[in-house]
Parts: C-alpha cells; structure tokens; sequence
C-alpha cells in the first residue's frame, strides 16, 4: 500500500502552499507593523472594535436562531415524505443556492425598499409602511434567507434516518405529540442542528456582502466586522494589512473555538455531518 | 396536521422564491425600474448581446468553474485514495487539515490567498493577481468538497476487489482505472459538480484574489451595486437560471427513468 501514499503528493504539496502557507501570512501580518518589524500595536487596539465583534456575533446568533426555528418543521415534514417526493422537495430547498446569492439579497432589497413591492403592497391594504433597509432587521432578514437551505439541509439529511417505526414505538407507549418531540426527534436530530447551526453562524458572523447591501454600516447599524476587515484590506489607500490581518485572525479564533465547542457536544462525527447528502 | 403542514412549507418555498421570481419578472420589464412594471420587453436580453463587460466576466467565471473544476477534481480523488490508505491517526490529520478551508470563514480564506499573492508579486514579479491566483483559490476551496465526496464511497466499495485485481497480475495502476474508478465514479461527478457550483457562485474569495484584469460575474455584480444595477444582469441571471431549471429536471426525468428500468430487470 506504500504506493497509494504518492498520490497524497499534490494535495500536501496545495494545501501546504496555499492553505497553510496563507493562514501562517495572517499571523505573520497580525504579528508586525507595516515596515515588518515585530510589533503587538495592531494587537492591542483590537479592543476598539469589540463593539463590532459583539454586533457580528450577535447578528449572527439572531440569524442562526431564526434559521433554526424555521427550518425544524421543514425538514421533519419533508423526512416524513415518500422517498421521490423528498428528493424533489430537496431539489426545491437546494434550487435557489444555484442563482448567484448577490443578486437574489439586491432582487430582496428591492422588495423590502422603502417604496418596493413590500410597502407598495402594505400601502394599498391600508397599513403604515415599514423603514426595513438600513436596519438590523434587514441585515437579519437577508441572512436568513441567504443561508436558509444551509440549515434546512442538515437537519433533513439527519431527520430522514429516524425510522418511522421509532416515532410509532413512542405514540403506542403513550406519549403525547409533545414527548415524542422532546423525548424522540429532538435527540434523534441533535447532529443536524449541531452542523445546521455551523453552517449557517460562520457565515453570518462573517459576511460583509449582506450587510452592506441591507444595512447602512456606521450610521444607522454598525459596521459588521466583515465589513470592517473588506475595507481595511480593499476600501482605504494604502491598505492596512496589518490591523486588517489581526481582525482576521481573531475571527477565525473564535470561529474555530465556536466549531470545537460544536464538536465536543457531539463527539460521534469527526466530520461535519450531514454535508454530504 | 397534514394541511398546516402543507401551509407551512408552501410559505417558506415562498419566502425562498419571491426575491427569483421578481426577478425574474422584471427582467423582461420594459423600464430600468425594480419595482414598478412598465409592459413586457425583451430589450435586456438584447442588450445582455452587446454588453461586454458582462460577456467577459461570464467568459471567466465559465473558465474558472470549469477548469477548477477539473483540477480539484484530479487532485482530490489522489488525494482521497491516499487518505483512505493511511492509519487512523495520520486520516485525521489530513481530514482536519481538509476541513479548514470549509470551516475557516471566506473573508479569512481570501484575505489569507491575497497576501500570499501580493506578497509574492512584490518579492519575485510572478502571480499578479488576475486569472491565474483568481483560478489557484478556486482549485484551494475546491478541493475538500471533491474529497468529503469521494471518501464515503471509498469507504464502501469492497477492500478485496483491488487487491483481487493485483493478484491476478494487474498493473496497480491499471487496476485503479478498471476496479476502483468504477466503483467510487458516484462521489467523483458529485465532487466535481459541486466543485463547478461552488466556483460560480463565489463572490468573497473571488473578490479578494481576482484583481482588475480578470472579474467573475459576481465580482462585476457586486461592483454594480454600487451605481445603479442594470437589468441586463437579471436578464443573464434568468437566463442561467432556466439552463440549471432545465439541466436538473432532465437528470431527475433520466434518474426516475433509471429507476424504473431497474425494476423492471429485478
């Protein structure tokens, strides 16, 4: 089997290049100053932007939560179906991810602006309109919907494994609708939601693109640190690699320290589970 | 039960379509506006033949789908067969090593490629960021999909078979091609297909490493953003969404067809 080792050759050789050669640049750059002596200056001004970190995660965790509470009843109904009207059902959660995201959250805006579809509508059936765009509840709204099919995914490839003959099993033994939620499907579906709820968090915290089509950075919302990063790196002559590399840097921290936590509750997958349909 | 349900779900696919549809709609809407319907037109799609800027940037993201494609795809199945071939304890160590691309946040990974290239651009002259570093971060992130694809069926297919094939005098590497190939050619397409999507719908990495020379669709939507959006873009956009509509319902038609044949032969 020796053999087989060579043609682990060119992917070490990639990665090693341009995976972790690059992350090793992060920490290089967060390390010194922008003449390329070693420096903990950028390090230290990292607390005038905690306000940043707690607005991302928080937008994040809202994000997450929404995504959980609308995708659970989903993706059960959709597991309880005949085996051609899942994968159809799945081909309709799984269809929209094919047109470009950034098109689909500007097609959102254009709904929810202050004279679209959405208030045009409100308007005629005689209600006040709504002030969306600009605000975290915009910001919130278009995450979930951009990152929707990421949870409602998972959480089906999971669900379709718990055998009907299970939930049976619970209602002949006298539990009611409630218990064999709890007591039976919850349990049953704790790795989906584990790797639902990490699929759809890393891109929430971290976005910039969905914020700053939907919100109003720095003057009606915060600036998600998303967006703070694309612009240290890309929006301002000369660029501050440095401060931006220390942002980067802690957000992947606390990405990779919210996975550890994911995995260590659930112990029984090393992969993320239910990616793999 | 079953019509809240059915209520339910038929909300949520609403919820998920209503930004497609509309625009969808007023892609053949005869004014520039997004919200106010002005009578049918065709004259984005006629104008989507004369944009240049969009007919190159979809030149690029087709080249780059397509040849990242194919390379993530070659180098992930060595990969994955070399992976399956280890102990235990180093599988893991190139598993997580796998991982990080999927679980590191896009911003972290294109900002990581980024200075890398910048940072060899300014030292050697080579890679200025432009088609080559934009293709070179897709093949990067394209890699795990094609290997979390391919691992399982490895795991699958029968052990013995290849070294079956071994000792009845098969060359190894023949023995690859006719034995396991065959076997695990289920993960490969859903790699490489993966692969090809995940290529055309990044916006961050693309962003991030393509620089001024070579722009992806997404790049040049996003830099729409800023002024106006044009509605030739939703033009295109409805446009490749019909060739996907049309591309998966004829492999779910050959799917349920297969299906049925099968079952006739059993």
């Amino acid at each position: 089997m020796k053999r087989t080792r060579l043609t682990l050759f060119p992917f070490g050789i990639w990665m090693i290049l341009f995976t972790i050669i690059p992350l090793a640049m992060v920490v290089w750059f967060a390390l010194t100053d922008d003449s390329g002596h070693f420096s903990l200056e950028n390090m230290a001004q990292i607390v005038n932007y905690l306000p940043s970190f707690w607005y991302s995660i928080w937008v994040g965790a809202l994000s997450t939560f929404f995504c959980l509470i609308l995708a659970y009843p989903l993706a059960y109904s959709i597991s309880r179906r005949s085996g051609r009207t899942q994968r159809t059902m799945v081909l309709i959660v799984m269809l929209p991810m094919w047109m470009n995201s950034l098109l689909r959250i500007t097609a959102l805006k254009s709904i929810i602006d202050d004279n679209g579809l959405l208030n045009r509508f409100l308007e005629m059936i005689g209600l006040e309109p709504v002030k969306l765009v600009g605000t975290t509840a915009a910001i919130v709204l278009g995450m979930v919907y951009d990152f929707l099919p990421f949870m409602i995914l998972p959480l089906y490839s999971v669900m379709t494994k718990i055998d009907n003959r299970t939930i049976e099993a619970a209602q002949d033994l006298g539990s009611n609708g409630f218990q064999v939620l709890s007591r039976v499907i919850l349990p049953l579906s704790v790795p989906g939601i584990l790797s639902g709820i990490t699929m759809v968090f890393v891109p929430s915290v971290s976005t910039f693109v969905v914020a700053t089509l939907l919100g109003n950075g720095g003057v009606t919302t915060p600036l998600m640190i998303g967006e703070i990063i694309e612009f240290l790196f890309k929006g301002s002559a000369p660029a501050y690699n440095n401060m931006g590399a220390v942002l980067s840097l802690v957000l992947m921290l606390l990405i990779l320290l919210c996975i550890a936590v994911m995995n260590s509750v659930d112990k029984d997958s090393d992969e993320i589970g239910g990616m793999v349909p | 039960m079953k019509t809240l349900s059915r209520i339910y779900n038929t909300l949520i696919f609403a919820f998920l379509y209503a930004p497609i549809v509309v625009l969808v709609i007023f892609s053949f809407n005869d004014s520039k506006s997004r919200s106010i319907w002005n009578g049918f037109s065709l004259r984005w799609y006629e104008a989507l033949f004369y944009d240049e800027e969009i007919r190159e940037a979809l030149g690029v993201t087709l080249q780059v789908a397509i040849l990242s494609a194919l390379f993530a795809t070659v180098i992930g199945v060595l990969a994955a067969v070399g992976i399956h071939a280890l102990n235990k304890k180093l599988r893991k160590v190139f598993l997580t090593v796998n991982n990080l691309p999927m679980v590191n946040p896009e911003i972290v990974t294109g900002i990581s490629l980024m200075l890398l290239f910048v940072f060899i651009y300014q030292t050697t002259g080579l890679l200025r960021t432009g088609f080559l570093t934009l293709l070179i971060a897709h093949i990067t992130f394209n890699i795990p999909y094609v290997i979390l694809q391919v691992m399982p069926k490895l795991r699958q297919m029968n052990q013995h078979m290849y070294e079956a094939a071994l000792d009845l005098g098969c060359h190894p590497t023949r023995a690859f091609f006719k034995v396991v190939m065959p076997e695990i050619m289920p993960g490969v397409t859903t790699g490489a297909l993966m692969a090809f999507t995940m290529s055309l719908d990044d916006f961050v990495i693309s962003y991030f490493t393509s620089g001024s020379t070579a722009q992806t669709l997404s790049v040049t939507i996003y830099n729409m953003t800023k002024r106006p959006i044009t509605p030739v873009i939703n033009a295109l956009s409805t446009l490749m969404f019909g060739t996907i509509l049309l591309l998966l319902l004829a492999v779910n038609i050959y799917q349920i067809r297969d299906d049925a044949k099968k079952k006739r032969t059993v």
